[in-house]
């Protein structure tokens, strides 16, 4: 007793000489995951202490979609002399990824075994977060984790919306959507968002840019009757368009245009055409400038397929229709006037995009604007190894995913997106910082906008 | 000049995020020298309205860190990283009296953070600031369970914190003005720590027999932690506030039934009637009603109700009889109880005893009565109900609002190291414990 009060004196608290009757205390590991609650382009800190040092263990991440699906990723880690794992300091040496890697635990993530085939993740209730599982297993497990109690775990929420963002249903002179508006008194730069072909009212994109501080319109813009003829169509986007710049919150001369895919082709065709509508800037993500005049979305949608020879199907049964529009690449009367545009733009596009010809599209616009005297307000980035659905980061990477045309009597077919994960997920994760710094830079900047980056 | 020209940008991070937690503020003006006063907005439960500003000067870049750049007036001055939030204080107009408590945790506090023009002290609510966003502020982590506790006639509630468990245990217990406050055990369960909140003086039970709890009472609200599947049972401790302090000391150095794994004691005193109940130790202390003195300002201050620490060993909690470690937190500015010279009065006693090794008190000058966890507005008094005379009393709490809202971050962090060291066994035996505070 006389040894042990010496050694005591020294620190002023002494932990209790244990009864040998009495268990031991908890010696689980202690993980902390900041922050808890946070928006999806936040990076996640994950630290797990108090683990036996030089001890293999696992992180593991669980999601329980909308659709009912469970999606996971997992890392396959070993602690440091002082019983440490810092996801991002240490490396991975297994699982969903490997390396060092921050995030990996969000964008490796995909579909647990035995699941349906074609699965996309999209968050369609902005107003409530995702749910993560973060859990630490002991060992290096790579199946099978629900039948095994994990060590300990923590539950993490993804917003796509930040406090005080207010979410408003548009339903006004026939254009459908949903406005999101940065909480404070503004007033703010606008956007108007438009998601691709699969159609529908997407809305975390926009959410996610009001959390930024951009009053969002997320269009629907594909299942109305009315919008029959190119003329109707092109007046919906622009009335659209006016919306946002009416807005008592929203600056008039500060709203620019954002697409990916189809939304693109509608951005640079809006952008290049319409004497009403002015965007301060354009952002197109994996889109086309394929567009025959005078026609209207539907009909560009069937254009390619009365060139349905060149529809490829690879040996996994998934359509590749990249090639579909290629040849259109030489007839100038079916693409965007772009050599028209008057305002920056921003091409963000994937080399391995097997839905467009994303580089060669790129490559040609810049022709075009460079022979019509306004090549000075483009800017591109063209990712290696990143296919079609270029998304805000950490969103998981789908190479290819049951789609189905809206509005057209098709039916669901397994389209291939392209890219491989990790350099897909960097792309996502840099081509979002690049978005939101054009953004703040054409819409905020008190400085006149410059096409460059 | 332009509006639209002279946007201001407003970044919190984290916008989400929980009540112990740093926030960090920027302001993007872009243009130098610019005058700013940031502003905090709460409006509380009750209704009622809570503010705090900082004046600040944009640099050279204009921009404004909050947690780098000196605050040059308002509610708080200097570099306060936190201080929009530890400076809240009740709206011009607002009555007097009033306290700042979340007593629904499932639910975030809403913190409005605007950015005004110019240097500005009042009327904030008649003008239009430059930008503004919405933090929440949560006493909850995702993932905690709430699970209200009422078996065995106990009014309490259990927060288990997310996962398979098991999780140390620890009995959270408030003061004197009772009812069942969850918001510290709560924010504890977003720690790991499976943490009952205990009403006391309050529960059903004694409003419906208008009697007080027993001391075993205490020993179901210990049990029920124990026996619960995800709470390790030998790894539970207790900690108390104010009269939590006075059944905390008991229940650690006289209950045959808890075998407490460490005990934690705020702005309390080890003074009461040994073999009392509860109602003899409420008894003991109204018993010196006429030690009440009053400030200028009409508040009361109890501390000398149980002055001088008596030397009778009838009426203090015999020190020597402790067996797990005890943290004592104490303001050395506290008007209500006279923690500072009990805490002197039980080191003594348990340096004569040979257990003093188990003890460490950390005293903070200029803090009073109410050290809450962190950011939580400093109270220099408020309206109490008295549980002894069921009037509505202005008591004075002490402590002086940047000293005492230091106290509480400093007391917090050390009072989860103290809990985690000694209720999980993760660390190596042998490093000095907590030769780091």
């Amino acid at each position: 007793m006389l040894g042990l009060r010496r050694l005591a004196v020294a620190a002023s608290v002494h932990r209790p000489v244990r009864r040998l009757s009495t268990m031991s205390p908890p010696t689980s590991p202690i993980l902390s995951v900041q922050p808890t609650r946070g928006l999806v382009d936040e990076k996640l800190k994950v630290v797990v202490e108090s683990l036996p040092p030089g001890s293999p263990v696992t992180l593991h991440s669980l999601h329980h979609s909308e659709d009912e699906d469970y999606w996971e990723a997992f890392g396959h880690y070993v602690s440091d002399f002082r019983g440490m794992v810092s996801v991002s300091e240490d490396l991975s040496f297994g699982g969903t990824y490997t390396g060092k890697e921050d995030m990996g635990l969000l964008w490796s993530m995909r579909p647990v075994p035995g699941s349906r085939k074609g699965l996309r993740l999209r968050k369609m209730n902005v107003c409530s977060p995702m749910l993560h599982n973060i859990s630490v297993y002991s060992g290096h497990v790579s199946e099978g984790f629900r039948e095994q109690t994990p060590l300990t775990s923590v539950l993490v929420e993804r917003w796509y919306m930040a406090p005080g963002v207010k979410r408003i249903d548009i339903m006004e002179k026939g254009v459908r959507g949903t406005l999101f508006i940065p909480p404070g008194p503004g007033p703010f730069p606008g956007l108007l968002d438009m998601w691709g072909g699969g159609g529908g009212l997407i809305e975390y994109r926009s959410a996610l840019l009001a959390s930024h501080g951009y009053v969002s319109l997320a269009m629907d813009y594909f299942n109305s009757q009315e919008l029959e003829s190119a003329d109707l169509e092109f007046k919906y986007f622009e009335t659209a368009f006016n919306i946002i710049k009416e807005h008592p919150q929203v600056i008039p001369d500060r709203v620019g245009m954002f697409g990916l895919s189809l939304g693109s082709l509608v951005t640079m065709h809006v952008a290049a055409e319409s004497t009403i509508v002015k965007p301060r800037c354009c952002i197109c993500v994996s889109g086309s400038h394929f567009y025959p005049r005078d026609r209207t979305i539907k009909e560009v949608i069937m254009e390619p397929r009365s060139n349905s020879h060149r529809l490829r199907i690879d040996e996994n049964n998934h359509h590749v229709w990249r090639d579909m529009w290629i040849h259109l690449l030489d007839d100038p009367s079916k693409k965007v006037d772009v050599g028209k545009i008057n305002c920056p733009i921003l091409l963000v596009n994937g080399k391995d995009d097997q839905n467009v010809p994303a580089d060669e599209c790129a490559e040609d616009i810049a022709l075009l604007m460079n022979a019509a005297g306004n090549g000075h307000l483009l800017s591109r980035v063209l990712y290696p190894d990143t296919g079609h659905l270029i998304e805000p980061p950490y969103s998981p990477h789908f190479r290819a995913s049951n789609f189905k045309a809206a509005g057209v009597a098709t039916k669901t077919v397994m389209l291939l997106w392209g890219g491989q994960t990790k350099p897909h997920s960097d792309a996502q994760e840099d081509a979002w910082r690049k978005i939101l710094s054009f953004l703040q830079h054409n819409l905020y900047s008190s400085t006149p906008p410059r096409a460059k980056l | 000049m332009d509006r639209k020209q002279c946007i201001v940008k407003l970044f919190v991070q984290p916008s989400r995020g929980l009540v112990d937690e740093n926030f960090i503020i920027l302001v993007q003006k872009d243009l130098p020298g610019y005058q700013l006063t940031v502003h905090a907005l709460h409006k509380c439960e009750d209704g009622h309205s809570w503010e705090a500003f900082g004046h600040y000067i944009s640099n050279a870049i204009g921009t404004v860190n909050v947690s780098e750049d000196p605050s040059l007036g308002g509610t708080y001055s200097g570099v306060e990283q936190m201080g929009l939030l530890w400076s809240l204080r009740p709206v011009p107009g607002s009555k007097p009296g009033l306290r700042l408590r979340k007593m629904n945790v499932q639910i975030p506090m809403e913190v409005t953070i605007s950015v005004y023009q110019g240097h500005q002290t009042e009327g904030f609510m008649d003008q239009v600031p430059l930008a503004s966003v919405v933090v929440e502020r949560w006493y909850m982590a995702p993932g905690v369970s709430r699970i209200p506790i009422t078996e065995d006639g106990l009014t309490a509630t259990l927060f288990l914190p997310p996962g398979p468990g098991p999780f140390p245990g620890l009995l959270d217990l408030w003061g004197g003005g009772g009812q069942l406050v969850e918001y510290r055990a709560s924010l504890l369960a977003s720690h790991g720590i499976a943490s009952l909140a205990l009403d006391y003086l309050t529960p059903k039970i004694t409003m419906e027999t208008r009697k007080m709890v027993d001391l075993q009472y205490f020993e179901k609200a210990y049990k029920i932690l124990e026996q619960h599947p995800q709470v390790h049972g030998s790894s539970i401790g207790m900690l108390g506030l104010s009269l939590g302090t006075s059944i905390t000391l008991k229940m650690a150095a006289y209950s045959e039934v808890m075998k407490l794994r460490c005990a934690v004691c705020i702005s309390g005193s080890h003074v009461q009637p040994v073999d009392g109940s509860m109602e003899d130790i409420l008894k003991h202390f109204n018993k010196n009603a006429d030690r009440t003195r009053v400030s200028e300002e009409n508040e009361f201050i109890w501390r000398d109700l149980l002055l001088p620490v008596p030397s009778d060993l009838a009426f203090k909690v015999d020190m020597g009889r402790l067996k797990c470690p005890l943290l004592v937190v104490v303001g050395e500015d506290d008007q209500n109880w006279p923690a500072s010279e009990s805490a002197m009065d039980m080191k003594e006693m348990m340096e004569q005893a040979g257990n003093s090794h188990l003890l460490t008190v950390l005293s903070y000058p200029n803090a009073g009565h109410l050290i809450e966890p962190p950011y939580t507005p400093h109270a220099r008094a408020s309206l109490f109900r008295s549980m002894a005379t069921r009037e509505k009393m202005m008591a004075l709490w002490g402590g002086e609002t940047a000293a005492h809202s230091l106290a509480q971050e400093d007391a917090w962090r050390k009072l989860l190291v103290f809990l985690r060291e000694n209720l999980y066994s993760g660390t190596n035996p042998g490093t000095p414990s907590l030769s780091h505070l």
